[in-house]
């Protein structure tokens, strides 16, 4: 913010300044709101909208505060004059706003006109004097010694450091209601070492030592070819992003109307001509979809190696699941796709199956990944290419329709009831066939 | 890894990021200018994009309800539901299609800083300065008590910074202001795995999208982006070219990406692949931090929230602003698109959460 406020000062390049006339006095330097956001879209290219908002957010950090009404921070963009905070001032100086110096200023305010401190500022003044009780004269005397001082000085610049003061307790001690723009997360301000042990030991050293060996080996690819990868990425899936390409029939935030909800919901019968593309994009989009799961499931069953599917679906839960239940989900995997004459026995590679049988003796969560993986590659490299050359994908992209877009209505203000949707903490957990060959996949809810 | 090596004649400051780099001519709307090589590569793919149409993003609804600051929310499965936590200890479900409330939890402890949506929408889990993550399993019967069923699932020594749920409803993800993050198991609270790195805060983490599903990014005050093997509890890639806190990280859509918002009041899009930064999305104008990221659904957009009380809408391909975003009143805590894309809310210290479509 420095930065932005020095540039502004620039006396070649920067905001304009003028002599102010305010009631009698002169005071010198002083810029307009006008001014200020006319500089600021200037120098930055933005928007005048953009711009109002930049001033303000300055004004409310305090580092430009108007002379005529000095109680309340806000940028006016008209003829109101304002000045620049004097570094002494600035907020990022971190210089602690200490309770006497408080208590020296709303002493100041309140010998030089009774009666002129505001109802939060006088409930601060009775605090501070009970608080600070003892050092009470010496607060007095400062004020005095200020006040004293100040009058030996011109009315302009008394007028000037009487603002400049203002604005700043405004900044540190903000009235009641208004959002103090000091504030901070908690916790974050001291990254200190206190709570990271590293301690430059052997280990740290023989850690960092493989995670470069690893860094170095590791293939990278040109940033080109990626950079054409979020391009292809981005053109294929453009289509399908509502907040860039719209949604049909209509986005149910603007026009209140759910129906686009109701036609992708998870299980729907008639899938949109969108999703069903959407399959063809990928192996994971396929899988990630219910209805496009089930209809790889019927394909896979045509061509007898359903229990792939099945497999992996069963080792995603394994993965997944709760810590309890790895043992029994570990053997029930195995009883039904591993063990040899199973019901349902995979064609796994005899390396993998070796391996995997081996870590079956200690089973852990991941015990399965290889065989997953294996499993999982030969259907995406094998099954799904089939399944999208299929006829029953085809029939599925045929039969799916786009959904008509729904007419804007004409008389703005007439809202639809929006419906609400049963919450899913409600619905009974659906009950699927799975490995284990136990209840619905330990959703954990009554 | 620059890609494409070059005769570099000239060596200065580039005229888009003005880094001290080896620059080469780029030619813009015939005007030459001299580029970095990483700011001239993302020219070249914003040459051949199409610029987007114009944009008009309002706020559709808003949620009032919230007595303080709102610090952190998150989508449920079924497009409409949010849970969203402030620092006076509550977390509220709300249905923000039609701006009920459903359930509300008060915690025990203030500056509730992180919360999530289980997958399956019958729980949720928060957790802030009390340094425990718990979960809550979400229940419509009157007479039931919803703090009665909590959860504490996770421990650690210092304040909870981020937290989401794996794939399923039984292990969540922790990261902490200790430094390390954490995966636990809900059902019985163990400790599954932990990732010590960071050499400060880690105030964020997101989970990959890809289809092995193994690994997660995580940002700290470290200025460090830091992407862990789950399995291992091993750091794969570590990133470290932000110039302050690190407050985002979301994954591009496709996974092979994430991007990065900052209290240097830039967004850096990072390459897992290639294994560098490959653009970054900043501005003169912009001069406080980023506080939040997320990507629409295609990746072309990307959407942060900062603490000037705005929220920047980029062009992910092409490095620039598409729109700028009022209407909070204080600065934006927390931004996230819905699962199904249609629509993104952003939460923010002024006690409100806002739904933009």
């Amino acid at each position: 913010m420095e930065r932005v406020v020095v540039s502004m000062q620039d006396p070649d390049q920067g905001v304009k300044m003028r002599s102010q006339r305010l009631l009698v006095t002169v005071i010198p330097h002083a810029v307009t709101g006008s001014d200020v956001v006319q500089w600021l879209t200037q120098k930055f290219c933005i928007s005048g909208e953009e711009a109002q908002h930049l001033g303000a957010v300055l004004v409310q950090h305090g580092y430009i505060y108007p002379l005529r009404d000095p109680r309340s921070l806000v940028l006016r963009p008209d003829e109101t004059p304002y000045r620049f905070q004097t570094p002494y001032f600035w907020t990022s100086t971190l210089w602690p706003a200490a309770e006497l110096d408080y208590a020296i200023y709303l002493a100041k305010k309140n010998i030089r006109k009774q009666g002129t401190l505001v109802d939060y500022e006088k409930e601060s003044y009775d605090r501070l004097h009970t608080k600070i009780n003892h050092a009470w004269d010496l607060v007095l005397m400062q004020a005095r010694e200020q006040l004293r001082a100040a009058k030996q000085r011109r009315k302009g610049d008394r007028l000037v450091i009487a603002c400049q003061e203002q604005t700043y307790w405004l900044v540190n001690r903000p009235p009641p209601g208004a959002p103090s723009v000091l504030e901070q997360s908690p916790g974050r301000g001291s990254c200190a070492a206190s709570h990271v042990h590293m301690t430059k030991r052997a280990d740290f050293y023989k850690q960092e030592i493989e995670y470069c060996r690893r860094a170095l080996g590791r293939t990278r690819v040109k940033s080109s070819v990626c950079l054409e990868a979020y391009l292809s990425f981005c053109s294929q899936r453009g289509l399908h992003d509502p907040l860039v390409s719209g949604c049909l029939p209509s986005n149910p935030w603007i026009s209140d109307n759910d129906a686009y909800w109701v036609m992708n919901a998870p299980t729907v019968v008639a899938p949109t001509k969108l999703r069903v593309e959407r399959w063809g994009f990928s192996f994971r989009e396929l899988l990630e979809d219910p209805v496009g799961r089930a209809h790889f499931m019927d394909f896979l069953g045509k061509e007898f190696s359903g229990e792939n599917l099945s497999f992996w679906e069963a080792c995603e839960e394994l993965r997944y699941g709760a810590q309890a239940q790895v043992p029994t989900l570990v053997d029930a995997v195995y009883q039904q796709f591993l063990a040899p004459g199973a019901a349902r026995w995979v064609n796994i590679d005899s390396r993998t199956m070796e391996r995997t049988l081996e870590g079956l003796r200690q089973p852990h969560r991941y015990v399965l990944d290889d065989a997953q993986l294996h499993i999982y590659m030969l259907m995406k490299k094998d099954s799904y290419p089939r399944f999208l050359k299929s006829d029953m994908y085809k029939g599925l992209l045929a039969e799916a329709g786009i959904p008509l877009e729904t007419k804007k209505r004409v008389f703005p203000f007439s809202r639809r009831p929006r419906h609400s949707s049963p919450s899913p903490a409600l619905l009974p957990t659906p009950v699927e066939p799975t490995a284990a060959g136990g209840p619905g996949g330990g959703d954990g809810v009554a | 890894m620059c890609d494409q090596t070059f005769l570099a004649n000239v060596f200065g400051s580039c005229d888009k990021c003005f880094k001290q780099r080896a620059l080469r001519p780029v030619f813009k709307k015939s005007q030459q200018l001299s580029y970095c090589s990483t700011c001239a590569e993302i020219h070249q793919v914003a040459e051949r994009v199409e610029a987007l149409g114009q944009f008009v993003m309002k706020t559709r609804r808003t949620l009032k309800g919230h007595g303080n600051k709102v610090l952190c929310m998150d989508w449920c499965k079924d497009k409409r539901r949010i849970v969203s936590s402030s620092q006076d200890g509550k977390v509220i479900v709300w249905d923000s299609f039609t701006t009920n409330k459903e359930h509300a939890v008060t915690m025990p402890c203030t500056w509730v800083m992180a919360c999530a949506y289980a997958p399956s929408g019958c729980a949720i889990a928060c957790g802030g300065l009390d340094n425990k993550c718990s979960v809550y399993p979400l229940t419509f019967d009157k007479n039931e008590n919803m703090a009665a069923k909590k959860k504490s699932v996770a421990m650690h020594t210092n304040y909870l910074s981020a937290c989401s749920f794996t794939n399923s409803d039984m292990q969540i993800l922790t990261a902490s202001g200790d430094g390390t993050c954490a995966l636990w198991d809900v059902e019985s609270g163990q400790l599954l795995q932990s990732f010590h790195g960071h050499g400060a805060d880690v105030l964020c983490l997101d989970l990959a999208p890809s289809e092995t599903g193994n690994t997660f990014v995580s940002g700290g005050c470290d200025k460090k982006a830091m992407v862990w093997d789950m399995r291992s509890g091993q750091c794969v890639q570590a990133f470290e070219t932000h110039e302050s806190d690190i407050n985002s990280v979301r994954y591009y859509p496709s996974g092979d990406a994430f991007a990065s918002g900052s209290d240097d009041a830039t967004c850096r899009l990072y390459d897992l692949r290639a294994d560098r930064e490959v653009a970054i999305y900043s501005k003169e104008s912009i001069i406080f931090g980023a506080s939040s990221v997320d990507f629409s659904l295609s990746g072309r957009l990307l959407f942060a929230g900062y603490n000037d009380y705005t929220i920047n809408v980029w062009d992910v391909l092409k490095g620039s602003r598409v729109s700028i975003l009022f209407g909070h009143e204080n600065r934006v805590s927390t931004l996230r698109v819905s699962p199904d894309g249609t629509a993104f809310c952003s939460g923010s210290w002024d006690h409100t959460l806002r739904v933009w479509a």
